[in-house]
């Protein structure tokens, strides 16, 4: 049994179907990401989780107790806002320690409560002061401390990173990491970055238009993402999308992509080997699966050796993406950073096959 | 040639600031002629008024009008001056203006968020109020105080303004709290407070401009009334402005301006006080309400 639990629950608002049978299993101790674009309907599953706003219909459960019709502030949750919404009438001492007065926590207990929490945050020099005074990253963890003192069953994150800069932002996304990795709090956090979903989840759960597309594992949602949606959304640069078509010659099934003039095997991703002949595919390569000769996986077992003309080349340090063009389809590909290469010339990738996966065009699901 | 444009541009706009600063100069002093008249007035003797220069500087200043203005002036048949009805107004306007101050703040928090099905209808009809005139309430509330026997009491004053002044002071709060953060509210739920805790606690400790522009709002309109005044009380439970009415119109023997003038002072004194007070979080507080809402 799950530690947490959401079944079948709809949300309307208005004449808006805002989420769509939503169900989801956390189990204790785990962090769940909710990504999915903006307006996807994130901050409403959260807010339904906090109690903030009542279901249209379904179930949310924490530790075996069903909480619908629970206050808030009664289902021992703390929540992390996306403006932090530290109040600002309160010193930072005050704001951590308030859902401790509220009920009715003695002061000397709440003041060593805050003092632990101020320590863990490294914020005990800023207790006496107004969160106007504070900076980004410093009212950022408050807001968590404001939360963390509390010991709630469940922490809910609304996209808390999303107002820092970029340094800011990763320096406390391992900061994250590292607490959830000290306390063993169970978490549900929300981002549209990919990057955050990918290095702090142990569950992803990737939402569009108020449906799940994908439950799984950092892992699996970025190399086995079972939709064009999830494939297209998670990771940076996004994935090559080749359209082709499935070809057999002399009994070997291949894949025909680049207008028809490149074949390649069939990726080991496809167990089906019922694809008919001339099944129109599309093959979603992502950009580390496309590399210069001298990068190829020493591991790797089907790959496909292709001349492409440069078009653009941005070095990031360390190493160096190139959008190529062949019979009219831009890709991008990875390549090791002291590969000398430029725009215009024309250059051998290696596609490794082994990375590949299928999708089918009209249904936008990936094939198995 | 450059240069030449400068300075010409330069010597027009020069000229421009000078027109508007005599301009602006001249209503000020337009504007507070009254003032001054009054002032010198209640300061002079009364031969010297006669005089006829209502302009001069007194020559031999004395507070005696004021004195006499405060303690021992006729108004009606009794001759103690105004300083009963002084504290009439007072006790009137303070609880009145708290009263319709913490209710308006209750009704904008409410009206924001804690929203109920048609709570924009109310609110609207909360608006509407705003826009009726005096005149029209004066009959059907005489009958209302008759019927709660709150006729010709400081009480009946202090409920017939806090009524009136409700959609006011409901306005100010709610598009002020329509502008603050849903989020801080929700924060605050989650952390256990309840319906009060979250007003007395989170909005209302935030509320300090609004509070300041309602205040002195409610403070002059209730302050300066003389409608409600004269129709809801008579005699010694009347107000400062009936009162000051009441002295100036009593006829008997000589006319004494100084006496008139130096009551008119005390008459505008608070008001003048609190705008000195909090007359610049007044236009800090409007400007906050304008961005949103
Ligand atoms: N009060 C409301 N009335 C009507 N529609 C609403 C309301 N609140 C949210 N919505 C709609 O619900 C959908 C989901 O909103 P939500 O705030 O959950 O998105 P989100 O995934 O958190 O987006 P973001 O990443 O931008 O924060 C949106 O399409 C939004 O327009
Ligand atoms: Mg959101």
């Amino acid at each position: 049994m799950s530690f947490l639990q959401v079944k079948n629950l709809y949300k309307k608002i208005g004449s808006n179907d805002v989420l769509k049978d939503i169900n989801i299993e956390l189990e204790k101790g785990g962090f769940l990401v909710l990504v999915g674009p903006s307006g996807c309907g994130k901050s409403t599953l959260l807010n339904a989780i906090a109690g903030l706003m009542p279901l249209t219909s379904g179930e949310i459960s924490i530790d075996g107790q069903v909480i619908n019709d629970l206050h808030p502030s009664k289902r021992d949750i703390a929540m992390v806002f996306q403006s932090y919404a530290l109040y600002p009438n309160m010193t930072v001492e005050e704001n951590i320690g308030f859902a401790l007065e509220m009920r009715g926590v003695e002061k000397a207990a709440r003041a060593a409560a805050i003092r632990n929490v101020a320590k863990t945050l490294q914020i005990e020099h800023l207790l006496d002061r107004r969160p106007s005074q504070l900076s980004g990253g410093q009212r950022q963890r408050v807001a968590m401390g404001r939360a963390l003192v509390r010991q709630p069953r469940v922490f809910l994150f609304d996209e808390p990173l999303s107002n820092l800069d970029a340094k800011l932002r990763v320096e406390m996304r391992a900061e994250i990491k590292r607490l959830h990795h000290k306390t063993h709090a169970t978490i549900i956090y929300v981002t549209h970055d990919q990057i955050e979903a990918m290095t702090l989840a142990t569950k992803i759960v990737v939402l569009k238009e108020g449906v799940i597309q994908q439950v799984g594992t950092p892992a699996e949602i970025y190399n086995r993402p079972a939709n064009l949606f999830v494939a297209d959304f998670m990771g940076s640069p996004a994935m090559n999308m080749f359209k082709g078509s499935v070809v057999t010659t002399n009994g070997v099934r291949e894949i025909e992509i680049l207008d028809n003039n490149t074949r390649v095997a069939m990726p080991s991703s496809v167990a089906d080997q019922d694809l008919p002949d001339g099944k129109e595919i599309i093959l979603g390569l992502r950009p580390e699966g496309i590399t210069d000769e001298g990068l190829v996986d020493p591991t790797v077992v089907s790959m496909a050796k292709i001349e492409a003309d440069v078009t653009l080349v941005e070095p990031t340090g360390s190493d160096t993406f190139v959008i190529a063009k062949l019979d009219g389809t831009n890709f991008v590909g990875r390549v090791r950073a002291d590969v000398s290469i430029a725009p215009d010339q024309r250059f051998t990738f290696v596609f490794n096959l082994d990375k590949a996966v299928l999708f089918d065009p009209s249904s936008g699901l990936r094939l198995v | 040639m450059s240069a030449a444009t400068e300075t010409v541009s330069g010597g027009s706009a020069r000229t421009a600031r000078i027109v508007i600063y005599a301009l602006l100069l001249v209503l000020a002093a337009v504007y507070l002629l009254p003032l001054y008249v009054m002032l010198t007035t209640s300061l002079k003797p009364l031969d010297e008024i006669r005089a006829g220069d209502m302009l001069a500087l007194p020559r031999q200043p004395s507070l005696a009008s004021w004195y006499k203005a405060w303690g021992e002036a006729c108004i009606g048949v009794t001759c103690e001056g105004i300083k009963g009805y002084f504290w009439n107004s007072i006790k009137m306007v303070v609880p009145a203006v708290a009263i319709s101050t913490i209710l308006g703040a209750l009704n904008g928090y409410v009206l924001t968020k804690w929203r109920f099905p048609g709570h924009k209808l109310v609110f609207g009809l909360m608006l509407f109020a705003c826009f009726i005139p005096f005149q029209a309430v004066l009959i059907p509330m005489a009958r209302v105080l008759g019927i709660f026997g709150l006729a010709n009491s400081t009480a009946g004053l202090i409920f017939v303004h806090v009524v009136y002044g409700l959609g006011f002071t409901t306005l100010f709060f709610r598009n002020y709290y329509e502008a603050f953060p849903d989020e801080l509210v929700k924060a605050a739920m989650i952390d256990g407070a309840g319906f009060f805790k979250i007003f007395w606690r989170i909005l209302l400790p935030n509320s300090g401009p609004i509070i300041v522009v309602t205040v002195i709002y409610q403070f002059t309109n209730i302050w300066n009334d003389f409608l409600f005044g004269v129709s809801f009380s008579s005699g010694g439970a009347s107000p400062m402005t009936v009162a000051l009415n009441n002295l100036v119109s009593s006829s008997t023997g000589v006319k004494e301006y100084n006496v008139d003038m130096a009551a008119a002072v005390f008459a505008a004194l608070p008001t003048l006080l609190v705008y000195i007070v909090a007359g610049r979080y007044f236009v800090r507080g409007l400007m906050a309400g304008a961005v949103k809402g």
